[in-house]
């Protein structure tokens, strides 16, 4: 199924198929077409095992496509990963070594960015990221939900024009997954940036998204793609909205059958 | 009073009491100063050492040849690990051996290392740097493997270099096996040179102590022992306290 129906495309993968070699290939993604539109918050559901962090990986340049074309800003990514890119993992990637501050400053003193300027930027992440009573405390210090905001601030302050996160929320409990998700809302309005968000909570994938992609079980392609039309200025008090349950049941329907499938079952 | 203070207190006071009640029992008699002699006249014959310039040179020996062993032991050890781990294969082939090494009595090849390298004090650092290397290049691997698949990924999206990833990601993560490694590293390089001299030398402080020990000098003897013990726990604890700081801060116990 292609998503190539939107306006100018931020991201774009064509015909993209990842097979992972070995004595029995195992055959994870693809082929998949999908265009990202700038400024767009995009998320993808799918069933256990049907290539949604592959696809992400692929998206970033982590993992090589076996075939079909991946471009970011219209140039084709190949080995790394872009400038331009910001990544956020499902598990926690903060370096237990350094302080908040100094995990928020990484990219940038690797970037060369001087120092007056990363002093500047750190503080807005951090500040923006709700961590200012924590900036010189260790990871170790903090709790899973602002270990994961340790991150998300590291992205952040370089101001990233695509942000891959692969279910960010997934070690914290529901209270605090709502409010990451208002977060991440705000940070996605005041940035402007594109989203690609990988999550297995349907309700989050609605919440959150413009428009979410459906997998299928393993090999993963699109088999629906569910525009929500919510106003950008939007946050998780829109779970009362009535059309909230319509597009959570959608994508369910869509769901279903092939989370079925990955477990060996029949649909009913 | 934390428990954390209130345990350091109880070890205090169980090493105090335990050396106290051996300095009773040998000022009383109980214990033969043929036997041992006081911890106070221990202490006072090592004041005694250190200040006529008697330690310098047998200590400067030992402590020379700990280093040297200890230097070697890291590096090799480290940069063995280190290519082990790249090596799956070679791994598989060297895990029996490295499982097993320890059950090995090395000082054995005293002779062959004599033949080796003279006679000189490169066998005793050779059989330190056969002591130590393989616990730092087992901690080498414990480290590298630990490193989470995720920091791999962390340093591909910031267009790390090789060399930056391993500088800025794979060692720091690693390091807490690492410094365990340095550990392990500095005592098996003291207790392999120590026994070394020991046994096998004419200099150092445990040819110092064999010495004294075959001559009765019994004073001497004690005095040198509770050198190496002073220096051993006090390197050790050092090392103890600093990798407990990193622990801390890595929210480990």
């Amino acid at each position: 199924m292609s998503t190539g129906d939107r306006q100018v495309a931020h991201a774009t993968l064509r015909g993209v198929t990842r097979v992972y070699p070995g004595v029995t290939p195992v055959h994870a993604l693809g082929p998949l077409d999908l265009d990202l539109a700038r400024g767009e918050f995009f998320s993808v559901v799918g069933p256990s095992g049907c290539g949604k962090s592959t696809l992400l990986d692929v998206l970033a340049g982590l993992n090589p496509p076996t075939a079909g074309r991946v471009s970011f800003e219209g140039k084709p990514i190949v080995g790394e990963v872009p400038d331009g890119i910001g990544v956020v993992f499902q598990e926690d990637a903060s370096l237990p070594w350094l302080t908040v501050r100094d995990n928020v400053a990484f990219g940038l003193r690797r970037a060369g960015t001087e120092s007056a300027e990363i002093a500047r930027r750190v503080a807005y992440a951090i500040g923006f990221m709700g961590l200012d009573d924590f900036a010189g405390a260790y990871p170790a210090q903090l709790s899973g939900g602002m270990r994961q905001r340790v991150c998300i601030a590291r992205t952040l302050v370089l101001q990233p024009r695509l942000i891959l996160l692969d279910e960010p929320f997934g070690a914290l409990d529901q209270q605090t997954r709502l409010l990451m998700g208002d977060e991440l809302l705000r940070l996605w309005r005041e940035t402007g940036s594109t989203v690609l968000l990988i999550t297995h909570a349907l309700d989050e994938a609605a919440l959150l998204s413009d428009r979410v992609g459906v997998m299928s079980a393993r090999p993963g392609r699109f088999i629906d793609l569910v525009s929500t039309g919510w106003a950008r200025d939007r946050d998780s008090r829109i779970a009362s909205d009535p059309s909230f349950g319509a597009i959570t049941a959608r994508l369910w329907a869509a769901l279903r059958p092939e989370s079925m499938k990955a477990m060996g079952r029949q649909a009913l | 009073m934390t428990r954390a203070r209130g345990i350091i207190w109880t070890r205090v006071a169980l090493i105090v009491g335990a050396v106290g009640l051996i300095e009773l029992l040998c000022r009383l008699g109980v214990i033969k100063p043929l036997t041992m002699i006081a911890p106070s006249q221990m202490a006072f014959e090592l004041a005694h050492m250190i200040a006529s310039g008697e330690l310098t040179a047998p200590a400067a020996y030992t402590f020379t040849e700990v280093g040297t062993a200890f230097a070697v032991s890291v590096v090799a050890g480290g940069a063995l690990g280190a290519l082990v781990h790249a090596q799956p294969r070679l791994r598989r082939a060297l895990d029996p051996l490295l499982v097993s090494w320890y059950a090995v009595p090395f000082f054995v090849f005293y002779p062959l290392l004599v033949a080796l390298f003279g006679l000189n004090a490169l066998p005793l650092i050779a059989i330190g740097v056969i002591f130590a290397a393989p616990a730092m290049m087992l901690s080498t691997l414990a480290g590298l493997d630990r490193v989470p698949r995720v920091m791999r990924k962390v340093a591909r999206v910031h267009r790390l270099s090789r060399v930056q990833e391993v500088r800025l990601i794979t060692l720091p993560s690693a390091a807490p096996h690492l410094f365990t490694g340095l550990k392990l590293a500095f005592a098996y390089s003291f207790i392999g040179i120590i026994a070394g001299e020991f046994i096998l030398s004419g200099g150092g402080l445990g040819y110092g102590i064999a010495y004294a020990y075959e001559s009765f000098e019994n004073r001497r003897m004690y005095a040198l022992m509770l050198f190496v013990l002073l220096i051993a726990t006090g390197v050790n604890g050092a090392l103890h306290m600093w990798d407990g700081r990193l622990a801390r801060r890595r929210g480990r116990t």
